[in-house]
């Protein structure tokens, strides 16, 4: 019992981490009908950014702030550098124009850092909390936990009681109709991808310390789940994204467990044919409300 | 219609302390445009006054939408000039032509399906109006639309065919422009509901002395609002008379508009 506890907690503070960055594509999906293969690479330059900061300063709240101010930076870079001139004609182009990017982004990372893995201090005690004699997760699991839930308060916020959320959702759904009405449907694009970038480089500097340590390919996996939890959930829907990467992260951490580490891999992959198969637009995938 | 008031250098000033209410004047000069290709339009010229209510009428095909498409910005132009108030709109984007004033309700009901009445207007007056002031002209649109007033929280793929009619004019309105053109407003919709939008659309633009330029297949009801009507036919302008007088010429309406 004391066991489960401890499995469902850890399991829910990793799936929060895949819930963050699920929703960093949702987010880019809803704004622009692009899969950006990239974020996972996008996110790991903004996490060694913020390693560099930490080395420089010392203090892990300035890299902690400079992943997600560099991480918006670089989602400005990527669409208003590469992505804006994908063709629109085949959803392919910004998909295979997406790769490219993970190759070049790691490329140049072994080039400056080298491949060698550097391991993430965090200023948080390593040892579970105990709660009534059973230990439940530790301090640092907590504090994903909060941000996590913070930030999508923040962005539930933002997408439905603020202007800039409303024209944010109406550039998506309706662009023509929008810049009509005198929206910058462009630059509400733009506003997209850094906000879903700079939240990718979020989840991604909360996982590296739970890893061996940051390397070019540090979110290569991260990606492969998020992008399942996506999908479980619904490209087009956030709730679908948390609930998804709440699902994942405990059934990961459930297997892992009481089955071992190398048969989780394999449950989230069968979780994902089954969602697929049983409902081929994800669990909470939008009722189609548009016809042209 | 400020202008009126005055003949003296003064009045030339003034309207721009209203420019955002009054009404303001569109003109289109040996415009062809089209979607590459061979033009949609050859080399149509027209004006409107400030106030002034103006039909385009023509069979399907003829360019109506194409025209209306041109002079908000969504189709390039070939050769010729689109002016607001006088200012060459050559090279101005689509979103900065509607905060001038132009606004357009696109042809079938552009309701953004995804979010609420209320989001769709709030959308529509987001550019013109900010905080206390945005809500209460959304208030005035629920004044102007009742049936709309009870959907606020509805999404709009749940409205029916009339009620997103009234949702994409009101959110036009909201913006207070100063031309609004429509594209066949009345597609789709049964003859009363019709006549309630032409009769909201008429005294609206009374009393705010607002220019429109209506492009209708319904040529009734058209005329019946409208102080002028423009015929196209193959993209060219063959008729540009008072309203009465083009309700009353049989030639002509057997000859363009099919009836």
């Amino acid at each position: 019992m004391d066991r489960l506890l401890f499995l469902l907690a850890t399991g829910l503070a990793r799936g929060a981490i895949f819930a963050l960055f699920a929703l960093s594509l949702v987010l880019i999906w809803r704004a622009a009908r692009i899969v950006n293969f990239a974020q996972g690479a996008m996110a790991v330059v903004a996490v060694y950014v913020a390693f560099a900061v930490t080395g420089l300063t010392g203090s892990y709240w300035a890299g902690f702030a400079s992943a997600i101010v560099a991480g918006a930076a670089i989602g400005f870079a990527v669409e208003r550098g590469v992505m804006r001139f994908a063709p629109h004609d085949s959803p392919l182009s910004g998909v295979i124009i997406a790769i490219g990017l993970v190759m070049v982004l790691q490329s140049a990372l072994g080039i400056l850092f080298g491949a060698t893995v550097r391991p993430m201090e965090v200023p948080f005690d390593e040892r579970p909390i105990v709660i009534a004699g059973v230990p439940v997760l530790s301090p640092y699991d907590l504090f994903v936990l909060v941000v996590a839930v913070a930030v999508m308060a923040a962005l539930g916020v933002l997408f439905t009681r603020t202007s800039l959320g409303l024209q944010l959702r109406a550039s998506a759904f309706a662009p023509e109709v929008s810049r009509l009405l005198g929206v910058r449907v462009s630059r509400m694009l733009t506003i997209g991808w850094m906000l879903s970038a700079a939240v990718a480089a979020l989840a991604a500097l909360l996982l590296v310390p739970t890893e061996l340590g940051l390397s070019p390919h540090s979110t290569d996996v991260l990606f492969v789940y998020a992008f399942t939890v996506a999908v479980v959930g619904g490209l087009d829907s956030p709730p679908g994204a948390l609930l998804g990467g709440l699902v994942v992260g405990v059934l990961m951490s459930l297997v892992t467990g009481y089955l071992g580490a190398t048969v989780a891999p394999i449950a989230v992959l069968v979780l994902l044919v089954v969602v697929l198969l049983v409902r081929p637009g994800g669990i909470f995938s939008a009722r189609q409300v548009r016809q042209a | 219609m400020s202008g009126a008031t005055t003949t003296d250098g003064i009045a030339a000033v003034s309207p721009a302390s209203d420019a955002s209410t009054a009404g303001g004047t569109i003109a289109v000069e040996a415009l062809r445009a089209g979607y590459g290709g061979e033009p949609v339009l050859h080399d149509v010229s027209f004006a409107l006054a400030p106030g002034e209510v103006v039909a385009v009428l023509g069979a399907n095909g003829a360019g109506k939408t194409t025209l209306l498409r041109t002079v908000a910005g969504l189709v390039p132009v070939a050769s010729g000039r689109v002016l607001l108030d006088g200012g060459d709109l050559a090279g101005v984007r689509v979103e900065d032509r509607a905060r001038r004033g132009l606004a357009q309700v696109p042809e079938g009901r552009s309701v953004v399906a995804e979010l609420t009445v209320d989001e769709n207007l709030r959308l529509g007056a987001l550019q013109r109006h900010r905080g206390r002031a945005r809500d209460a002209a959304v208030a005035s649109v629920y004044e102007l639309f009742e049936p709309l007033a009870r959907r606020r929280t509805s999404a709009g793929h749940q409205l029916s065919g009339g009620e997103r009619q009234m949702l994409a004019l009101g959110r036009a309105l909201v913006a207070e422009p100063r031309v609004l053109m429509l594209d066949e407003p009345s597609l789709g919709l049964a003859p009363i509901v019709v006549a309630q939008l032409m009769g909201v659309l008429r005294e609206t633009a009374a009393s705010r002395g607002l220019t429109v330029l209506l492009a209708e297949q319904n040529v009734t009801s058209a005329l019946s609002i409208a102080d002028r009507g423009i015929v196209l036919a193959l993209g060219r302008v063959v008729a540009d008379a008072p309203a009465a007088q083009l309700a009353a010429d049989t030639a002509l309406r057997h000859a363009y508009l099919g009836f």
